[in-house]
């Protein structure tokens, strides 16, 4: 009995030593397989919304374009200015997390994806308060940092960053250009409402709509402004309000499911027949949504993207190539992921054939700065926040429903250069739209 | 006059809502002492089973009138199947637990069934409009209403009364009231309390499915609706008293009214007033309006 003991004792000795061996085994090839892959290639971390409400109208869209984009410039089959391989050569390797969770977890996972993951680079964020968390915890831990769409023009007017980019405009020229194409199609004194959802991205539109009206059409009153909670669903009070105001003009910033809510909810009582629309971001809901946007809504997206977008073989490429691969058209944020990629790349491609080699983080700092580069929808011009904030061109359209062909589509699109509805170097939105625009240039 | 009355009317179809979502939890309180956050969830799925039914409904082109039966239907079948599934497949290994231990588990539930959801139906939101638009607008006071919205109000009234009904008016009722004042008198009654347990959370998960089934035709099923509601649910059955039928229509009600009076009047407020509301109770009232203080049991 003992004898069987000892020698059951001795084989099961044996079998763990057996897995120790093969796990340490493994766990070098795997190392040496990691450390191989880390030296040669350019590891890209990619935060977006995966889960939570964001995710659909938003994060998939943007984590879609990031891999169809990341893919071609692997393989070197984007079109011209972008046809070579990689980022200077070395292949992108996408490190894809989730951005929803409190600011905190965001951030965690932010420090996570540095210093555990060692990523060489990131590029992200779709909320502005996720921007406004992140940017000094990217300072402090050194990292090239790239937000790709958040809208807040507070990151680079309170502070300036080194590490810290953003490839796409400021909320303040969707709100001016906003303001413009309402005095351009439709002059004359006015009376309008907003409804906005309570937190940076929101109360920054109201702010610079207001101000952008107060300067443009100063006779023109506001009669409410509404605050519903972010991914309040339910806007019943809200409608209310805003039919017995009776106002001409009602501005929306909601996104996303907020947005489609609030226009099924907003036709069931037939407001739109008493006030017309402005919705800065109404183009995501134009083909998904396209029976509930009634006729005459003045749609944005923020900047020349998705049906906005110049004609050009890159962008020809991208909606093309996107809807094949996902079955459905780009939107804005996706030209939004694409613009901060192709920036980066470009970056990373001018550094590397300045240096001869593989360049540094100071060396694709130095060229991202006050870069121009071709984005799919537009040029985009790294001209504010000391080089770090990109400014691009504006555009409205007044929708329109065709119900023969059932085809959604916008006619008058007013295209505002990237001067007419930005500040200039150096001056913060705030004191540029209420000082009255001085030096814009819209011809 | 009219602010008035849209304050009114708003505020109770809001309270409607409210009170559909919250009657599931405080009941589920009421009986097992559980805080069950997993009830978000609940409503989530109720709301995803009822869209996706309506609309594979409509694309099959049967009688529109019939897809309220179908939202229903769905809700019902999602809740029971979840409800029951939960309590028998893991909450009764909790009974006896501490409570902040069963509340962790609820919360780890919720987690789960999020990515559930995430699974089955993807990150693109659901819209089935079909229910809101079918039954036409009334108008009040010069202000159009969606008659779904309106009736709403009635779905609640009827839910609640049917509910208080139950548990006050019949035997069964009056032994699942017997558990909530003394679950260890009741076994010593006879009382199935276990069997009184299980019946109890399957009916809250279908409370709470029913609360996401109905609204689905109003907002867009998307990720996340579950986490907006459970908040707002437990501050209405915070105010009402946890554990209290009459309690959480009182607390939905005064949340209901307190929600479009801050968006007609003093819209900046409309983001705190609920919680405000529920401060103001506990500092006056600390078990809630309706609610009873439990003795401590030493």
């Amino acid at each position: 009995m003992l004898m069987i003991k000892r020698k059951y004792r001795d084989t099961l000795r044996a079998l763990v030593r057996a897995a120790a061996l093969g796990l340490a085994v493994a766990g070098m090839v795997f190392c040496t397989g990691t450390a191989a892959r880390a030296a040669g290639d350019v590891k890209l971390g990619i935060v977006t919304f995966l889960s939570g409400p964001a995710a659909g109208p938003f994060g998939i869209p943007s984590r879609n374009a990031a891999n169809l984009v990341i893919d071609a410039i692997n393989q070197g089959t984007l079109p011209a200015p972008y046809n070579t391989k990689g980022f200077g050569g070395a292949t992108i390797d996408p490190v894809i997390i989730d951005e929803a969770g409190s600011t905190t977890q965001v951030v965690e996972n932010f420090r996570n994806l540095v210093q555990q993951r060692h990523v060489d680079a990131v590029v992200g964020y779709v909320s502005s308060g996720s921007c406004l968390a992140i940017a000094p915890v990217a300072e402090e831990l050194k990292m090239l940092t790239v937000f790709y769409d958040c809208g807040t023009p507070r990151i680079f007017e309170a502070h300036s960053y080194k590490y810290v980019f953003r490839t796409s405009a400021t909320a303040t020229m969707d709100n001016v250009g906003a303001a413009r194409y309402l005095k351009q199609m439709f002059p004359g004194d006015t009376t309008y409402a907003g409804i906005n959802p309570n937190y940076a991205w929101g109360q920054d539109s109201w702010r610079d709509f207001t101000d952008s009206m107060k300067v443009i059409e100063p006779k023109s009153k506001v009669t409410v402004a509404l605050w519903p909670k972010l991914f309040a669903g339910q806007y019943n009070a809200e409608i209310s309000t805003l039919l017995i105001n009776k106002q001409q003009i009602i501005h929306s910033s909601l996104f996303g499911g907020d947005l489609t809510a609030f226009l099924a909810q907003a036709d069931a009582r037939d407001l739109p027949k008493h006030s017309r629309l402005v919705l800065t971001t109404g183009e995501t809901d134009m083909y998904t949504f396209s029976k509930h946007i009634p006729d005459g809504t003045i749609i944005g997206a923020r900047g020349p993207y998705g049906v906005f977008a110049h004609k050009s073989p890159l962008n020809t490429w991208f909606r093309a190539a996107f809807e094949k691969r996902f079955g459905t058209p780009p939107i804005y944020t996706s030209y939004q992921m694409a613009q901060a990629i192709l920036g980066l790349k470009a970056a990373y491609d001018k550094a590397a054939q300045e240096a001869g080699k593989r360049p540094d983080q100071d060396e694709v700092i130095k060229a991202l700065t006050y870069l121009k580069f071709e984005g799919v929808g537009d040029a985009v011009d790294m001209a504010l926040g000391n080089g770090h904030q990109a400014v691009t061109e504006m555009a409205y359209g007044t929708y329109e429903y065709d119900a023969k062909t059932k085809t959604p589509k916008l006619v008058n699109i007013v295209y505002f250069p990237a001067w007419c509805v930005n500040p200039p170097p150096g001056t913060k939105a705030v004191q540029w739209i209420s000082g009255g625009m001085k030096g814009a240039k819209c011809q | 006059m009219t602010t008035t009355v849209a304050i009114l009317v708003d505020g109770a179809v809001y309270a409607s809502w409210l009170f559909l979502v919250a009657l599931g939890l405080t009941l589920t309180f009421g009986v097992m002492k559980i805080l069950n956050i997993a009830h978000g969830s609940f409503y989530a799925i109720g709301a995803y089973a009822a869209a996706s039914a309506v609309g594979a409904y409509v694309q099959a082109g049967l009688s529109p009138a019939g897809g309220y039966l179908v939202m229903a239907g769905a809700a019902a079948i999602a809740g029971v199947v979840v409800g029951y599934g939960l309590e028998r497949g893991l909450l009764r290994f909790m009974y006896g637990r501490d409570a902040v231990l069963v509340l962790l588990v609820t919360y780890a539930v919720f987690l789960i069934l999020d990515d559930v959801m995430l699974l089955i139906w993807g990150a693109n939101p659901y819209i089935a409009y079909q229910p809101d638009m079918l039954l036409g607008t009334s108008t009040v006071f010069t202000l159009p209403y969606p008659n779904y919205d309106l009736s709403l109000i009635a779905v609640a009234a009827v839910i609640g009364s049917g509910l208080w009904w139950a548990l006050s008016r019949t035997r069964r009722g009056k032994m699942l009231l017997t558990v909530i004042h003394d679950r260890e008198m009741s076994t010593f009654l006879g009382i199935d309390v276990a069997k009184v347990f299980t019946v109890t959370f399957t009916l809250g998960a279908v409370l709470g499915a029913l609360g996401g089934a109905l609204t689905a035709p109003i907002i867009s099923v998307q990720p996340g609706i579950g986490a907006e509601v459970i908040v707002l649910a437990f501050a209405v059955v915070v105010i009402g008293g946890m554990g209290s039928i009459v309690g959480a229509a009182v607390g939905s009600l005064a949340a209901g009214f307190a929600h479009a009076a801050a968006v007609h009047l003093f819209p900046q407020a409309e983001l705190f007033v609920i919680y405000a509301l529920m401060s103001l109770v506990l500092i006056v009232r600390p078990q809630g309006l309706f609610g009873q203080a439990q003795p401590r049991k030493i």
